[in-house]
């Protein structure tokens, strides 16, 4: 078994309300991230396939097409957008980067044909990432 | 959904690589420079990983303002800017980043109930890196 990693960056503004809980309790739970008018960050997304290495290719995964995928599913949807108005994952969900990362696992793996999913990893700033294994 | 969140925090403390039960020769030997007994210093970098399933009213696995709280508190304000061979944890142990490693990774043990604690990783310097897990083998 290899495992691959492949990076991409994004930019994207959010911010974290719940709409069940009063303006008191969204200030208080989400302090700053709680400005409706958002904020953004420079993600860095990390997905990591893994697979035994095809003899005649010597490759995991054709990283163009991994490349491509993560492109369409995510990149395209994501990048320079406001997560909580233009992404419809987070129309109904929270964009913090836990779901951020569940979202992107469930973009790509419908998507991934001949390696499977290994790890998702995004990371909000340098000193703040959040790993999804698609654990339930 | 269970997710894993990792934080990077950075300290700086001092240190001396000397065990007193051994002769000053050994001390020598093992520990080349890091026995000069005026000690010296690193920036260390620590990663704190913490997992468990994602709350659908919050998104989050825990609160950063209590592990952040949780951390400034117990870890750097405990050895931040510390020569740490004066402190209660390396009376009777070497301050090798092994064992600060350990340290800190029972600290956060013992104290940290928002979330499950996966592994504690420290950056002595760019070049060497450690991580704990309570034992348990690491999952990347």
């Amino acid at each position: 078994m290899v495992y691959l990693t492949r990076k991409a960056e994004f930019a994207a503004s959010h911010y974290y309300h719940n709409p069940e809980f009063t303006p008191e309790q969204n200030r208080a739970l989400f302090g700053k991230c709680n400005n409706p008018n958002g904020h953004g960050h420079n993600y860095t997304l990390e997905v990591t396939v893994k697979g035994s290495v095809d003899p005649t290719s010597g490759f995991v995964v054709d990283l163009k097409e991994l490349k491509e995928v993560m492109n369409r599913e995510v990149l395209d949807a994501m990048d320079h957008r406001f997560l909580n108005k233009e992404v419809p994952e987070f129309f109904t969900q929270i964009p913090t980067t836990e779901n951020l990362a569940i979202a992107i696992w469930q973009r790509l793996v419908p998507k991934l044909k001949a390696a499977q999913l290994h790890r998702v990893r995004v990371y909000e700033t340098p000193d703040l990432f959040v790993d999804f294994y698609g654990e339930p | 959904m269970k997710a894993h969140l990792t934080r990077r925090y950075l300290f700086s403390a001092s240190h001396r690589l000397h065990s007193n039960e051994k002769p000053a020769d050994w001390n020598r030997v093992t520990y080349g420079k890091c026995n000069n007994p005026h000690g010296h210093g690193h920036n260390y970098h620590l990663e704190v990983t913490v997992s468990g399933p994602v709350d659908p009213e919050t998104g989050m696995v825990c609160n950063l303002v209590d592990l952040d709280g949780f951390v400034s508190r117990e870890i750097l304000g405990r050895f931040g800017h510390q020569n740490l061979n004066t402190l209660p944890e390396f009376a009777s142990q070497v301050p090798t980043t092994e064992n600060l490693c350990i340290a800190i990774y029972d600290i956060l043990w013992r104290g940290f109930r928002q979330a499950h604690l996966e592994k504690v990783r420290m950056e002595e310097t760019m070049m060497n890196s450690f991580a704990y897990a309570g034992g348990a083998e690491l999952r990347d």
